[in-house]
């Protein structure tokens, strides 16, 4: 009879975590900076119609890196959980800390329990009619959960990005400005992304009630000058 | 499927981009009208909070649609405020006429189907393909409005694909029927009509055709008890919508009591004592 050999709980998590992470790690980047309008988010995304950035809510979006099967499923997920409570409550009480909280449920489950874990990190950002009333929820393949302030860095070179913001970030940024920066921290250290290789929305806080933007290549090719 | 607090679903139960269908799988208790129990037989209804007059008017780049601002239950004034024209997304509206409770949940759940289509699948429904969802709607209220609590709305908006203004109407078995360029439902709705048919013309402006609304709805008041005027004194007016291009936009009280006023000292002041 064969026995199946002994793998420490220690070694077992570390596999998945590093399995994930590989996956996310050959993704490309996305950031979410907090500006005087509101939220921008920028990804790295030739992409026409594959999107990483979307609406979930009022207030409320989604961005994410990785396997884009998962964070679809994850994305219409969300979509649905937002509007059903909005449809038995009412819109103000659909919140970017309850759904981050389901999404980090819901990726902590699939971790442990699951085949494969999801290689996938989100974001869920809400934007507040004050600025220093946004939210940024970041949260990773195991269901761990950041609450960050200023700027988000997501994806396969996060930490060189992250080093780059802590430089040259600055609160309170225009529109202009804060894409500018989002561009040029996404790219490489020679050149910026251009706007065919961006994908860019805005939760713009004086809108009424939608507040989620997604801008055209042709305006991003003009606010980027 | 993970134990998970988000409704997740295998793929062959999953409820695509409908939000209907989404509350049906998840809680179906919370449908419009999914607690009905016909009434015994020999009871009498109580009296119902109806709502009266709305039109809707296509012009020459959109749509106009308005509605006054009266409740009635029976012979009482429910209330002086309703609103019955609603917008339905950015670039559609929907007004009510019927029992006012089942048409406002209607028209909250046809809301939520259009904006949750939009964002689960990334593009916006055809006018057409919302003019359909709103059918279904009316259709699931078929049983209710055998009871007395029919809804019969307006749908009408701006058809990007055709740039033009298209008006819809509806029968309470959730028949769509799609005017030329104008309709008006409920109580004073064949006063109304028949005003808009004497000063309806091809190529109207928004201006000329807000004007139209306010007159029709006006003659409404003059002769149907259950259809509110523009009330001077407490500051209502007729709640009025333009649709076109640009957008979905309700006009402001300010607006409509300049143009109030101003229609009141024209040729409405007739049946005067001099």
């Amino acid at each position: 009879m064969s026995m199946p050999f002994y793998v420490s709980p220690e070694q077992f998590m570390k596999d998945r975590a590093d399995y994930a992470r590989k996956g996310i790690a050959r993704g490309r980047g996305l950031v979410a900076l907090e500006c005087e309008p509101g939220i921008l988010i920028v990804a790295d995304n030739p992409s026409r119609s594959l999107n990483k950035i979307s609406e979930i809510y009022d207030r409320i979006a989604f961005a994410a890196v990785g396997r884009y099967n998962e964070f679809q499923m994850l994305r219409v997920a969300g979509v649905r959980h937002a509007d059903l409570k909005g449809y038995s409550y009412s819109r103000e009480d659909v919140s970017a800390q309850e759904l981050a909280n389901a999404y980090a449920q819901t990726l902590g489950q699939v971790f442990t329990h699951e085949m494969k874990p999801y290689e996938v990190e989100l974001l869920v950002v809400e934007v507040g009619h004050a600025p220093d009333e946004n939210s940024m929820y970041h949260i990773l393949y195991d269901g761990y959960v950041m609450d960050e302030q200023n700027y988000s860095v997501l994806g396969g070179q996060a930490e060189q990005i992250s080093e780059a913001l802590k430089e040259q970030y600055t609160p309170g940024a225009d529109l202009q400005t804060a894409l500018r920066l989002g561009a040029k921290v996404l790219g490489t250290e020679e050149e910026s992304l251009t706007a065919p290789q961006l994908e860019v929305a805005l939760l713009d806080r004086t809108r009424p009630r939608r507040a989620f933007r997604r801008f055209s290549r042709d305006e991003l090719a003009t606010l980027l000058g | 499927m993970p134990d998970s607090p988000l409704p997740l679903f295998p793929l062959q139960l999953d409820p695509g981009p409908s939000f209907s269908e989404l509350l049906r799988r998840v809680a179906p208790h919370q449908l419009p009208g999914a607690d009905l129990v016909p009434p015994p037989a020999g009871t009498t209804m109580p009296e119902i909070t109806h709502g009266t007059t709305v039109i809707a008017v296509r012009f020459a780049t959109g749509v106009v649609m308005a509605g006054d601002r009266r409740a009635t239950a029976g012979y009482s004034i429910a209330s002086r405020r309703i609103e019955k024209v609603f917008p339905a997304d950015e670039h559609s509206g929907v007004a009510i006429a019927g029992a006012a409770g089942p048409a406002v949940d209607m028209v909250r759940l046809f809301q939520t189907n259009l904006e949750h289509y939009e964002k689960v699948q990334g593009n916006a429904l055809s006018l057409e393909g919302k003019a359909n969802q709103l059918s279904q709607l009316i259709r699931a209220n078929l049983q209710a409005a055998m009871m007395g609590l029919a809804v019969v709305p307006l749908f009408a908006g701006y058809d990007d694909s055709r740039d033009r203004g298209r008006v819809f109407s509806y029968d309470i078995t959730g028949g769509r029927y799609e005017e030329l360029d104008f309709q008006t439902q409920g109580s004073g709705s064949v006063h109304a009509r028949n005003w808009i048919k004497a000063g309806w013309h091809e190529g109207m402006s928004a201006d000329e055709t807000v004007d139209l609304a306010l007159r029709s709805l006006f003659a409404a008041a003059d002769e149907d008890t259950a259809t509110g005027g523009p009330d001077l004194v407490r500051r209502i007016f007729p709640l009025i919508a333009v649709i076109d291009a640009e957008g979905y936009r309700t006009l402001t009280d300010d607006e409509v009591e300049a143009k109030s006023i101003a229609l009141l000292s024209g040729p409405e002041q007739g049946g005067r004592e001099q």
